[in-house]
């Protein structure tokens, strides 16, 4: 539903004319699900199929999964026109925490969860609170913070690496949810499309979810249709909610033919849809653009500015929290350079995803496919034997050129 | 009319994607006069001045321009201002950060390789201040001085080129009475040594106070060129810019103000940086209800200053006084408190203040009450764009649809954007401040009448202002306003620019 959305609403602002003017005023949104599927389509081809290998999907998601979740909380702040640099550092240092209150001392899973997820929270609120409260500039508190908590970490876990962490733990990040459907299903299936075993869950998820998303674009479509808004061409809205639902499915597919749904993919999942929902659907989402876009005219119309900014880096902070128990969770152990530079990368593929550093503009869903786009990249980079310096060139000059493009086509509209 | 021509633009035609911006624009100046160009916002004024600065390279529109016996190619604004053609424009383009004198000699310092001469920018400065009547001293930061004030920094720096054709596009736009008779004065002055101006502007007044010639545009084309020194009515250019007769500047209005609605008493502010500054000092007044009541003052006297402090404390410190509805002490300490008492402050500035620009007619009408077209905290988008479009209509803004980015629409447009977001909070006391600024004859038309419906519906107008014959029009009463103090209130009858002057000038 989120891509549906976050295309549809940037849909009705136009007054486009025919399929050129209404591609030219979108090519934002369509260049860059169309950027994924290139890099994607190349990378596969290069990589002679390892890409798309069941196995690599499964990977790919795993990695990103922290990249992600941190992004929707960075979404937030840069569009409320801020800038968090500390995600990584706290990132690292709630990932020490965790394996310290369990490995060390010994508490159970659900109260470090607890623990880690409110730590997460206050270190946010104690950042958003200069921001918000003291005007602060967020880049000088976020820097400030990034020292700081990068330092906490090293000292918590007095420079070792600390580990392993309980089974149970573990499974956050590198479990996968069992197969509800009978055994029979999945040999069925198995022997259909000639691969060694389906999960047939994570399949029929695939199918659902597609199926999901193309009824809602309907919907909207037909209440867009009611308000005389103008809407996408139909070609477009078919070739798009295709591309979509194909490669949902066949990336279930791929998942279902080797251990089936990753928790952690549930977990992105299901937060993507919130954070999508409030963005796009809530009052409170609505206020934070507001912010964003006019800080001075937001607070003129009652929107309490302080407040909302403080609750933005709150929520990252909660959000880096849960990064930083995935990460944890996914390497087995805490290590004092978990999650170095890292905000770098999450920063980046906000701006990717269409988000402007003045603030006011960018969507969830653009971040979520700006953090797969970077994570393809450096997939399919490590894949091919490329060596991390020039991975780091392409990386930068792809995110100077998201933002090149971006500016291209402001100027140009 | 075989005088001398200076500048003569021929059959311009510029075209944007979808929309013919002008078609066939003829424009002739001659040298040493003052030639007005008025014309309804969205009339192509300002694309007309781009296209002459260089704004619009040569090439990117069609026709021809000759200046000073030359056919001109200006590429580049550099171009047009190396040949002695300054624009400035109505948005200020000073660093509020740098002082008046650096402002002045920006990009074109005094001194040698590169080390900047003090003594010399700032001697000179004063000598341009002194020629735009401007007692500021040269070193004072640019955003420590009104922006009445900084237009006349702007001007200064035009005058410290070598200028040869000056263009003013609403200069007098965000000046009090007396800084615009002086802006003018200045004008005639300039004038008198062989600069040529055009002037552009919505102020009718000024056009026949000092131009000789009135050029109106309207919709992209040349509908006349008027010889002012032979004399026009204001009527006359009315005509020719919306295209139809206007018998009345102000629609008709018959008003019974009702029972006191909004008491305002003892209003204290104190200046929010330098502590031993008293803004508002002691301020008492009323609205009834239906009742539209002018504040009228100059710039600087403080109106904006008791507006934002009433609305939610959103200036200045210390404030103290009362603020009663319908006899009730009300809170006001917050905006929200203050929208939910029923106050509305439409804010002077509405591009940095009113809206968010890059966001839709729809985002704009629902912000200020966003708990209208939602519940629990999730909106309803389809009651949300029904919302919009009932402001839509109600107030006639000239949009295709509510999915309009705000920042394409004319000001006229905007501002009753600005007044759907306060109209949809239900207010029982509106606060305009200065709501027809920058605005052209006919969206004021409309923007008035908006203003008499909103007074028979029951509500309490406060309309602050800096034109005095839109007070003198529109109000049942007027307060007067004097550095910081109301020092006089005028009825309806009793009113008139010199009583109100006189007041000012007395206190």
């Amino acid at each position: 539903m989120a891509l549906a959305e976050g295309v549809n609403k940037a849909g009705g602002t136009g007054s486009a004319k025919g399929i050129g003017a209404y591609l030219a005023s979108h090519l934002r949104e369509y260049g860059l699900l169309l950027a994924l599927i290139v890099v994607m389509i190349f990378f596969q081809i290069v990589t002679d199929g390892t890409l798309l290998k069941a196995v690599n999907v499964t990977n790919l998601l795993l990695q990103n999964s922290y990249i992600v979740i941190m992004a929707l909380g960075m979404l937030i702040v840069i569009v409320a026109g801020h800038i968090d640099l500390s995600v990584g550092s706290v990132m690292g240092f709630i990932g020490a925490l965790a394996a310290v209150m369990m490995v060390n001392h010994g508490y159970s899973m659900p109260v470090t969860i607890v623990v880690c997820l409110v730590v997460g929270g206050v270190i946010g609120a104690a950042q958003g609170y200069w921001v918000a409260y003291w005007k602060i500039p967020s880049f000088i508190v976020t820097l400030a913070g990034m020292l700081v908590f990068r330092g906490l970490s090293l000292w918590l876990l007095e420079g070792q690496s600390v580990g392993p962490f309980p089974r149970e733990f573990q499974v956050i990040a590198n479990g996968f949810v069992p197969d509800v459907f009978p055994a029979g299903f999945g040999a069925a299936l198995a022997g259909f499309f000639e691969v060694r075993q389906v999960n047939v869950l994570a399949l029929a998820a695939g199918v659902v979810t597609a199926a999901a998303i193309v009824w809602m674009g309907l919907t909207q479509r037909a209440r867009n249709r009611a308000y005389g808004i103008d809407d996408e061409p139909f070609a477009f809205f078919v070739a798009r909610n295709a591309i979509v639902a194909a490669a949902l499915v066949f990336i279930t597919y791929k998942l279902s033919t080797f251990r089936g749904l990753p928790n952690v993919l549930i977990t992105m999942g299901v937060l993507t849809v919130i954070y999508a929902f409030i963005t796009a659907n809530t009052v409170i989402g609505r206020r934070i653009y507001a912010l964003g876009g006019n800080q001075k005219a937001a607070k003129l119309s009652g929107i309490n500015t302080e407040r909302l900014t403080f609750l933005a880096f709150t929520n990252m902070g909660v959000l880096a929290a849960a990064a930083g128990l995935v990460f944890a969770a996914r390497l087995n152990t805490a290590t004092p350079k978990a999650g170095f530079a890292l905000e770098l990368d999450v920063i980046a593929a906000v701006f990717i995803g269409g988000a402007s550093m003045s603030g006011g503009v960018g969507t969830i869903i653009g971040a979520v496919v700006g953090a797969f786009l970077m994570g393809v990249l450096n997939n399919g980079m490590s894949i091919m034997g490329i060596g991390i310096d020039y991975q780091q060139m392409i990386k930068g000059l792809v995110l100077l050129a998201a933002v090149i493009f971006d500016v291209y086509n402001k100027n140009k509209g | 009319m075989t005088a001398d021509i200076l500048l003569d633009m021929r059959q311009i035609t510029k075209a944007f994607p979808g929309v013919k911006a002008l078609d066939r624009v003829d424009l002739k100046v001659r040298r040493g006069e003052i030639h007005a160009i008025c014309g309804e916002n969205g009339a192509g004024k300002s694309t007309l001045m781009k296209v002459l600065s260089g704004v619009y390279p040569a090439g990117s529109f069609d026709g021809e321009i000759v200046y000073d016996g030359q056919p001109a190619h200006f590429r580049h604004i550099a171009d047009s201002e190396h040949r002695g053609i300054i624009i400035i424009h109505q948005e200020l383009a000073l660093v509020p950060q740098l002082s008046i004198a650096e402002n002045i000699f920006l990009g074109n310092e005094r001194g040698r390789r590169g080390v900047v001469d003090w003594r010399e920018t700032n001697h000179r400065t004063e000598q341009l201040l002194a020629k735009v009547g401007l007692k500021e001293p040269p070193t004072r930061l640019v955003d420590r001085i009104g922006v009445g004030k900084q237009q006349l920094v702007e001007i200064a720096k035009a005058l410290s080129k070598d200028v040869k054709l000056l263009i003013l596009d609403e200069p007098t736009a965000a000046l009090q009475e007396t800084d615009s008779r002086k802006l003018l004065d200045l004008m005639l002055e300039l004038k008198a040594q062989g600069v040529t101006c055009i002037l552009i502007s919505h102020k009718l007044g000024e056009v026949r106070y000092v131009a000789d010639t009135v050029t109106v545009i309207r919709d992209g084309t040349t509908v006349s060129t008027l010889d002012a020194k032979a004399g026009i009515s204001e009527n006359e250019i009315v005509r020719d810019m919306v295209g139809r007769d206007m018998t009345h500047r102000f629609p008709q209005h018959e008003r019974r103000p009702g029972a006191v609605l909004m008491e305002v008493e003892d209003w204290t502010v104190w200046h929010p940086e330098r502590a031993e500054r008293k803004v508002i000092k002691g301020a008492n007044f009323n609205v009834r209800a239906g009742e539209v009541v002018g504040i009228a003052g100059l710039m600087g006297s403080g109106r904006t200053e008791l507006a934002m402090s009433i609305f939610g404390r959103s200036w200045g410190r210390d404030i103290s006084g009362t603020v009663k509805l319908k006899g009730q002490p009300v809170d006001v300490s917050t905006v929200q408190r203050a929208i939910a008492a029923g106050i509305s402050y439409v804010t002077e500035d509405r591009k940095s203040l009113g809206l968010v620009l890059d966001e839709t007619i729809r985002f704009n009408t629902t912000l200020a009450n966003l708990e209208g077209v939602s519940s629990r905290g999730v909106l309803k988008r389809n009651e949300e764009t029904r919302v919009a479009e009932r402001y839509r209509e109600a107030l006639a803004t000239r949009t295709p649809t509510v999915f309009q980015k705000v920042v394409n629409l004319s000001g006229g447009n905007q501002q009753k954007v600005v007044l759907a977001k306060w109209l949809f909070t239900a207010p029982e006391v509106l606060i305009l401040d200065e709501p027809t600024r920058g605005i052209d004859v006919g969206a004021k038309y409309e923007i008035y009448t908006i203003v008499n419906e909103l007074a028979a519906q029951g509500k309490g107008v406060v309309m602050i202002s800096s034109e005095m014959p839109e007070l003198l029009g529109m109000c049942d009463r007027i307060y007067v306003m004097s550095e910081g103090a109301l020092v006089g209130e005028l009825t309806a009858a009793e009113a008139s620019q010199e009583r109100i002057m006189s007041l000012i000038v007395n206190d």
